[in-house]
This record gives structure tokens, C-alpha cells and sequence, in this order.
């Protein structure tokens, strides 16, 4: 199939940007979305013109690297009926002549390093804010001290498939990153490891999501309608519950 | 292509010299084996708290050995400088491990032991691995599992609230704990955890998007590194009191791999460059479950996790006309279950090199399925068209199991699969191949994990140490732990006592001004170079002749002749490669490039190591070493040992050590799953 690409071109964090029109011919519906751009960095290569930069790494859909938005939707699902990563997007998904449109995530916390590159580094610093159980090594009690009813675990683990990727930032209209966030939250919290930081872990890391220049949520949605693990909204309102629970009962001290 | 021809005429011995033997000095082999790691503790010097953030450690990598040693490092005191090529420690590639990890709980009542645990791992190896590191990994396997759960890693459970286990390939007791088909990712984000809490505690610096470019040894002892500023594209220094590689494995000399797109060698391979010995650098794993290649646009193979053995049933029709129908339409008495068949009592869940080796046999036969794929003929040098691919088939299961269990199952790795080939596994047989997967060889090291540069350690895939010649299913997730929670934590302090008084060092001195200036001149030259043809042409290039020629089956000729191949193709790279942009800034092109120079030279280490090792041992099988029925043979009186490779001096040829391997508590075997 042939297609019209229009990719983000930015040289770097100062310059400004622009979108730039590049046509492919002869791709194979079953390339993977990225393969697609392999195939135009060959070209641009051959052409002595600067490749696009843009973030991959596993490309299995698991390491959360990728993400750029296609056509306005982060990670592009296209038609496929299944939530998904870039990587994992194939061209079977797009038409012959198609137009298609490549940006970077568009978060003023997330600030484009380079064409479709951009820093997700506030997320790290979330997680460093409480997203952990305090467990130093060698100090863990037998595995089998603490049973963890079957649906706790699984709803912890429901949530703790989130890969960090950052879509949710990029589809939300207030650039709001409470889904990763909540994410967490609901993931430590709903076991029995995680019970003596809970409240704690929810005020410090919303507060690191603020500072960090993120916006509020909303309820709007759109960052689960896009997520690549399927995270739901609910997960919100587990974090706000925390959160409520935390400014009422949690002393200045504990905050550290 | 190139257009020199390769020299046949060169013998593997005219390739390298045969140095001094190497031995590991630091376990305490007087010591029972079950004994050994708590007198190896003991024995340990150890260094005062309030002395230990005086003292820094540089580490390589966030997997689940870099993270998590960054993580108990950074806990215990010390002050941790980490480093990582991706945007983020998250990253790390143990992140795509899907499976499971093994640990000896012996949870199932089934008969498990440490000892049991120790015994198929080295096993599993063929007995290519030491006993004394396995049955240490043995040992601490436990403890993985409980600091893991404690940090909130969401392990499948029972409805009891107790752990699940489930058994894995190569072995007969179900030992592996997973997290759906997410275990890595699982493992990988409590590492980095609690990796997050000591960057928010100050003992950890972290640095993302910094890849390591060369060690600086100085007076004898590794005191940094150099590396690129993936951002700025600055060269810069770091130093500190010890070094820890923990950078993964090298898989992606073969291009396609079911490796990250970032997964390098160049870490492990300056160092190697800087006198650390490489061991076994030809043991690679060929793992047999992987979506089969669909195209030359393909950047990457994609594993299912060979948990699916267990319940789905690996098959090709019995005849070659049957080869493209619809594989609903084939009766059974049409279909030739091979593992099974040959392997009765192990069946599908023999380990990875056989049942890889299985379905090359069947493909070669021109009984694979799928699209068929143009190759060379190793023995005709002729283009062919073959099929690749064989049908791991679900429908016992589907009716064993109802579709719901099977979901609950393998939900995730059937919807990967049908998200990357359209096809819909519930109703069609999925359809495998194998694919290179994880390197058993890495820099060589001694007990403490010590390469031959003092002060220089390396951790997880990135060394040579616990899987011998093949790794058994589960065990990487468990040696990454193992080294990072409990190996380093108790190693690296016994180095740094002495390191107290270590004056220290800065970019005057001259090992680091020499360093730095190599790495800004191959910088330089591969911007200048400004040839025709671009990177990634250059490394399917190389990746083909690895696949074709130290692949699945290595033959004499077939490896003189890609050693030949490959130097031509280097003398090409320098020559006529193309790096796009400059050296300021984020340069993709260039990243790539840097990694590519040493892959080129990897490779031909990989192809002169398989060469001299004239015996079938795990993952390196040797078709002139096989017995009458066409099973791996091994030879135990010649090849006892490791190979480990100093680097080629003067004269361009590596020089051999051989570390001869002592089983004192196994007694050598030929492997038989039948």
C-alpha cells in the first residue's frame, strides 16, 4: 500500500517545530508501525536527510518506550477492536492512501527532546516519590506468611500491568497523569505489603504528580480509552478515596 | 553484499593461540557445597556503616541485576551511580520475560529440593556451568521469591490466597512462580521500586539515557567509565570505587532476536577490550517458541513464552503436500506430533535447544508450515525456498480445559499473537519458530562475580557464569535476582574495604584521558566516514551470516567460512558506512553505529569460539558431533571446560584460557529426555 506520512520534525528541546510531508510506496500491511518508520529512515538515509528520532525499545508492547500520537489518538489504535502500543500496531490496520499523522505526546511535563522523542523522566520521579512498599533487601518475611486473596491479587496485578508509556498524559486534555498515578496506587494498595504506606504513598506521590506540572483529572476518560493495558477509570477513585482518607488521618510527620 | 569472497583455506587454529589455564580463586572449594556461600559470606571483609557512603559504585544497567544490586547497594549505604541507554530504568529488557522464575520453595509437595534445583540447572547447562555458582543460585532462589512478594510483585495466587506454581520446560516438578504471562515486567517494576525509593533517598544517582562507551582501568583497578549524553551527545567521565556491568546479553548479533532494539554488547565488549576475559561468548539459546519472520522489513522476533508448552501441542503434517492446507483440515492420523514422538517421556516440554533443533530438522525435511521464505542452502550455497514455521496447537487443550481457563491462562500471549499476525489462535494452531533469544556466554567471571580486571563485576546475562551451555526455562529472571539482591550485596563490600583508601582519580589521569580520547575519535570517525550504505544494512548483514553459520547447527567450514565474511564485512563498515546528523544531540543513527562496531567484532569472537569447540553441548551443537541416532554429543574428555577469551593483541588472535569445570557433586550424564 502507499501512504502520506506527516511527522513532527523538531531538532531539539529549543527549536521550534514543524510537520513534515513524506510519501512511502509499496508497505506491507503486515510491517508493524514502526517497521513502517524503519522503512522511511531508510529513505530519508539514502537521501542524506536526517532519520526521524523516535523511542522504541522491546517491541513487544511491553517496556512502555514507544508512544507517539497517529492521526490525534496516542499509540493510534486504528480500527483494531484491542488497546495497544505503537509497536504493536500494524499496518493492516490503515488503508492505501491513507494520510497519516505522527506527533509526539503533547504534555507540558513531558518536553519534546526531538522529533517524536520526548521526556517522561516526571514519571520516575513519581514512583520515587512513594510508589513502593519499603521492604530493604533481605529483610522479606516467608512468602507464605501473608495469604493475599485471589481477587486482591488480581486486581493488583490488573493494575500493575501499566508500562509507564504515558498515553494517558497525552490524550488527556488537562495533561493530567492521575491514570499512571492511580495506577499505582490501586496496585500497592490493594495488598496486604502495601497497607502500612497507603495513605502516605497517595498524598506524596499526588503531591510529586502536581509539582511536576501535570493537571487534574477531570473524569473525562480519555486516558483509559487509550491506555495499552486497559487500566480503567476506576482506579481513580481508589487513588481519591486514599487521598481523602490520607488528608483527614495522616500526620505532617509521616510525610517526611 | 560484499563482494571479497572468504578464505577457506585458514584452519580454526591458525585463528587463535592457547594461553595459561584460569581457575576461580575465590570460592571456598574446601568447604561442603551446601556449605560454600555461607563460608564465602563469612570469610567476606565488610565495611563500617558510617564508612559506606564514602564509597561509590557505578552501575551499568537497570534489569533486574543492575536495578535490583543498585537498589540493595544504594540501601546498605553505599553511594550508587547508575546508568541506563533507555529513558528510563523501567525499561530494562528484563521487562519482556514472560514465563516465570524458579525457585526451589518446593511449594507442590512435589519432591523439590535446592539440591533438586541445582541439579537440573546444571543439567539443563549440559555441565558446562560451575557447580559451586549454580548451587549457589540454588540456594538464594528462595529468598528471591520473599523479598519479591514483600515488595508487592502480584505473583499469580490460589484461591487459598497461598502462591501458584506451574512446571516449565526441562523439568519435572512445578517450581516456577509467574505473574500471568507478565513475570518479568512484574519482577522488573519492584526492582525498580525500590531502585525509585533510593534515588528519592539520595544513594542512588540515576542516569537515563547515558550509555556506557569504555571502562577507564587505572593502575590496574576498573575506576569509571565513559559515556555518551544520548541527549547532549556530550562525552563524559564518572568515576568511582567499583564497577558493575549488568548490561544484558548480545543476542542482537544476529540482528533479529527477540531482544530490545537497543540490547548491545558494547558494555561487556569494551571491557572485554580493556582485559577482561570473555567466557563461552558461542553458547547462545535458540528459543523454539517465537512468532515465525514475516518479511526483510522485520526489525524483531517476537517470543511466546514456552509456558504454552505445557498444555499446547507442537506439530507438522506427515506429508509435504499437506504442508500449505489449512491445518483445521488435517487429520490427526495426518500429523506427525514429533516431540512427542521422539521424546515420550519428556515430550513437549523438552528443553529449548532440542525442541529447536526439532523444528529446524522438520523444516529442513520441507514439512514447515507458513509462508515460505526465501535462504541459502548451507551445504548447496543455493537460494531455496523453504517453510518456516511448525503448529503449536491448542485445541486438546480448548477441549480439555474449556476456553475460559485456557484465557485465564495464556489470555495475554494469545492476543499478542493475533495482534501480530492476524490470526486468532483460539480457532487456528498458533505458528512457532525458534529464535535467538538469550546468550549463556558474558564476560567471565570468578564466584564474586569479579571479572579478570580487578574491580570490575558483572552481573546477570551479562556474564558467563550459572547456565553452562543452555538455559533452562525460568532461570534467567532467578540468576538476574540472584546476583543483584544477594550476590554483589555481599561481594562488593569485601572489595571495597580495600578501596578505602584508594586516592581518587579524575580526568587528568592518564588511563582516563586515553579512554576518553578512543571513544571521541570512534565517535568522530563514524560521523566522517560518510559512506553509502546505512547501519541497520550492515547489521541484517551480519545477522545473516551469524544465523546461517553459528546458529542452530555449526559446521567447521561454515564458521571458518563466516569468519572470513565477517572481517569483510567490517573492512566494508569502516569504509562505507553512513551515520546521518552529528555528534551533538540525540543521534540515533550514531547510537546504532557505535553498537553495530562492536557487534562486528563479537561475532567473529562467537564464530572462532564455536570453531574450537569441536563437541554438541546445549545451545552449541556441532553437526560433526552427534551420535548414530542424531542426538548432541558431547566430549567430556576434550572440552571440560570454559573458554575464556582475552581480547587479540598485536597479532589479531584472541588467546584461549581454558578453566577446567570439576564436578564433585554431580555425576556427568548424557542428557536424554527420551
Amino acid at each position: 500500500m502507499n501512504v502520506t506520512l506527516r511527522v513532527w520534525r523538531q531538532k531539539d528541546a529549543r527549536s521550534a517545530g514543524k510537520m513534515v510531508e513524506y510519501k512511502l510506496s509499496d508497505i506491507d500491511e503486515h510491517m508493524s508501525f514502526l517497521e513502517m518508520l524503519d522503512v522511511l529512515n531508510e529513505q530519508l538515509t539514502a537521501a542524506d536527510e536526517e532519520p526521524v528520532a523516535f523511542d522504541s525499545d522491546c517491541r513487544e508492547g511491553i517496556c512502555g518506550m514507544c508512544g507517539v500520537v497517529i492521526n490525534g489518538v496516542p499509540h493510534g489504535r486504528g480500527q483494531t477492536t484491542y488497546q495497544t502500543t505503537t509497536c504493536q500496531l500494524h499496518m493492516r490496520e490503515f488503508h492505501d492512501g491513507d494520510v497519516i499523522d505522527i506527533e509526539p505526546w503533547r504534555a507540558t511535563s513531558f518536553p519534546v527532546i526531538k522529533d517524536l522523542v520526548v521526556d517522561r523522566t516526571a514519571f520516575d520521579r513519581i514512583i520515587a516519590a512513594g510508589g513502593f512498599i519499603t521492604a530493604p533487601t533481605g529483610t522479606a518475611p516467608e512468602a507464605h506468611a501473608t495469604p493475599v486473596a485471589k481477587a486482591d491479587a488480581d486486581r493488583a496485578f490488573d493494575a500493575a500491568t501499566c508500562i509507564g508509556c504515558g498515553a494517558c498524559v497525552a490524550a488527556c486534555p488537562n495533561g493530567s497523569a492521575m491514570l499512571f498515578t492511580a495506577a499505582k496506587v490501586t496496585h500497592l494498595g490493594s495488598l496486604p505489603q502495601g497497607q502500612p504506606e497507603r495513605r502516605s504513598r497517595a498524598l506524596s506521590m499526588v503531591a510529586q504528580h502536581d509539582a511536576e506540572g501535570f493537571g487534574n483529572c477531570t473524569n473525562i476518560g480519555e486516558c483509559s480509552a487509550v491506555c495499552p493495558k486497559g487500566i480503567p477509570l476506576e482506579v481513580i477513585s481508589r487513588l481519591n478515596r486514599d487521598l481523602y482518607g490520607a488528608l483527614t488521618t495522616v500526620r505532617g510527620a509521616e510525610l517526611g | 553484499m560484499s563482494t571479497t569472497t572468504a578464505d577457506t583455506t585458514v584452519t580454526a587454529e591458525d585463528l587463535y593461540t592457547i594461553g595459561a589455564e584460569i581457575h576461580d580463586a575465590k570460592a571456598p572449594l574446601d568447604s561442603p557445597l551446601d556449605k560454600m556461600w555461607g563460608q564465602r559470606k563469612f570469610t567476606a571483609k565488610l565495611v563500617n556503616p558510617s564508612n559506606r557512603r564514602k564509597l561509590n559504585i557505578i552501575i551499568v544497567g537497570t534489569g533486574l541485576a543492575g536495578g535490583a544490586a543498585a537498589a540493595s547497594l544504594g540501601e546498605m549505604g553505599y553511594h550508587v551511580l547508575n546508568f541506563c541507554y533507555q529513558d528510563s530504568p523501567r525499561r530494562a529488557h528484563s521487562i519482556a520475560a514472560q514465563g516465570g522464575i524458579n525457585a526451589a520453595k518446593n511449594y507442590r509437595n512435589d519432591g523439590d529440593s535446592t539440591y533438586r534445583l541445582f541439579y537440573d540447572t546444571v543439567k539443563g547447562g549440559d555441565y558446562r556451568a560451575r557447580e559451586t555458582n549454580v548451587y549457589r543460585l540454588a540456594e538464594v532462589s528462595a529468598n528471591i521469591i520473599d523479598q519479591c512478594v514483600a515488595q508487592g510483585v502480584p505473583f499469580a495466587r490460589e484461591y487459598g490466597g497461598l502462591l501458584d506454581n506451574r512446571s516449565f520446560g526441562g523439568v519435572q516438578v512445578s517450581r516456577t512462580f509467574y505473574a500471568r504471562g507478565q513475570t518479568g515486567q512484574q519482577l522488573l517494576i519492584g526492582a525498580y521500586q525500590a531502585l525509585e525509593r533510593q534515588v528519592a533517598a539520595g544513594t542512588v544517582s540515576m542516569y537515563a539515557r547515558h550509555e556506557m562507551q569504555d571502562v577507564i582501568v587505572a593502575d590496574g583497578r576498573a575506576r569509571g567509565i565513559v559515556v555518551r549524553d544520548m541527549v547532549t551527545g556530550e562525552i563524559q567521565t564518572y568515576y568511582a570505587d567499583v564497577v558493575i556491568l549488568a548490561t544484558g546479553g548480545y543476542g542482537n548479533v544476529f540482528f533479529l532476536s527477540t531482544n530490545a532494539m537497543g540490547s548491545n554488547t558494547t558494555a561487556i565488549w569494551r571491557a572485554h577490550k580493556r582485559g577482561a576475559f570473555f567466557g563461552n561468548p558461542c553458547y547462545t539459546q535458540i528459543h523454539p517458541t517465537c512468532i515465525p519472520q514475516h518479511g526483510e522489513y522485520q526489525s524483531k522476533l517476537t517470543l511466546m513464552s514456552e509456558s504454552l508448552r505445557n498444555d499446547g501441542r507442537i506439530w507438522v503434517p506427515k506429508r509435504v503436500e499437506d504442508c500449505s492446507k489449512d491445518p483445521r483440515e488435517i487429520p490427526e492420523a495426518d500429523r506427525d506430533y514429533y516431540l512427542e514422538r521422539i521424546y515420550p517421556s519428556f515430550g513437549n516440554l523438552v528443553p529449548r535447544d532440542i525442541a529447536s533443533r526439532q523444528a529446524k530438522y522438520m523444516c529442513d525435511e520441507g514439512r514447515g508450515v507458513g509462508p515460505e521464505v526465501e535462504e541459502v542452502d548451507q551445504a548447496t550455497g543455493q537460494k531455496v525456498l523453504r517453510r518456516r514455521g511448525v503448529y503449536l496447537d491448542f485445541a486438546d487443550a480448548l477441549n480439555r480445559l474449556g476456553h475460559k481457563a485456557v484465557e485465564a491462562k495464556y489470555g495475554n500471549l494469545f492476543d499478542m499473537y493475533q495482534q501480530i499476525t492476524g490470526e486468532n489462535p483460539y480457532e487456528t494452531p498458533m505458528r512457532i519458530y525458534p529464535a535467538v533469544h538469550y546468550t549463556m556466554g558474558g564476560l567471565w567471571v570468578d564466584y564474586d562475580l569479579e571479572t579478570t580486571i580487578p574491580g570490575l563485576f558483572c552481573a546477570g546475562e551479562a556474564n558467563f557464569a550459572d547456565q553452562g551451555a543452555n538455559r533452562l526455562g525460568a532461570s534467567a529472571l532467578m540468576q538476574g535476582l540472584a546476583d543483584g539482591y544477594f550476590v554483589l550485596p555481599e561481594t562488593i563490600p569485601n572489595y571495597l574495604a580495600g578501596m578505602l583508601r584508594a586516592e581518587p582519580i579524575d580526568d587528568s589521569h592518564p588511563a582516563a584521558q586515553e579512554a576518553i580520547a578512543a571513544v571521541k575519535e570512534r565517535t568522530q570517525k563514524l560521523l566522517t566516514i560518510q559512506g553509502s550504505r546505512s547501519v541497520d544494512s550492515f547489521h541484517k548483514e551480519l545477522g545473516r551470516i551469524m544465523w546461517e553459520y553459528c546458529g542452530m547447527e555449526r559446521r567447521e567450514e561454515g564458521l571458518v567460512r563466516a569468519i572470513g565474511l565477517i572481517r569483510d564485512l567490517r573492512a566494508d563498515f569502516w569504509t562505507d558506512v553512513k551515520v546521518t546528523g552529528e555528534g551533538v544531540g540525540l543521534n540515533q543513527a550514531l547510537e546504532r553505529a557505535a553498537r553495530l562496531a562492536d557487534f562486528l567484532e563479537l561475532g567473529e569472537l562467537m564464530c572462532i569460539d564455536a570453531l574450537q569447540r569441536r563437541e554438541s553441548c546445549g545451545g552449541h551443537f556441532r553437526a560433526e558431533s552427534k551420535t548414530p541416532d542424531g542426538e548432541a554429543l558431547r566430549h567430556d574428555d576434550q572440552f571440560l571446560y570454559v573458554s575464556a577469551w582475552e581480547a587479540a593483541g598485536e597479532d589479531g588472535k584472541p588467546t584461549l584460557h581454558k578453566e577446567p569445570l570439576v564436578y564433585k557433586n554431580i555425576e556427568l550424564k548424557t542428557r536424554s529426555y527420551k
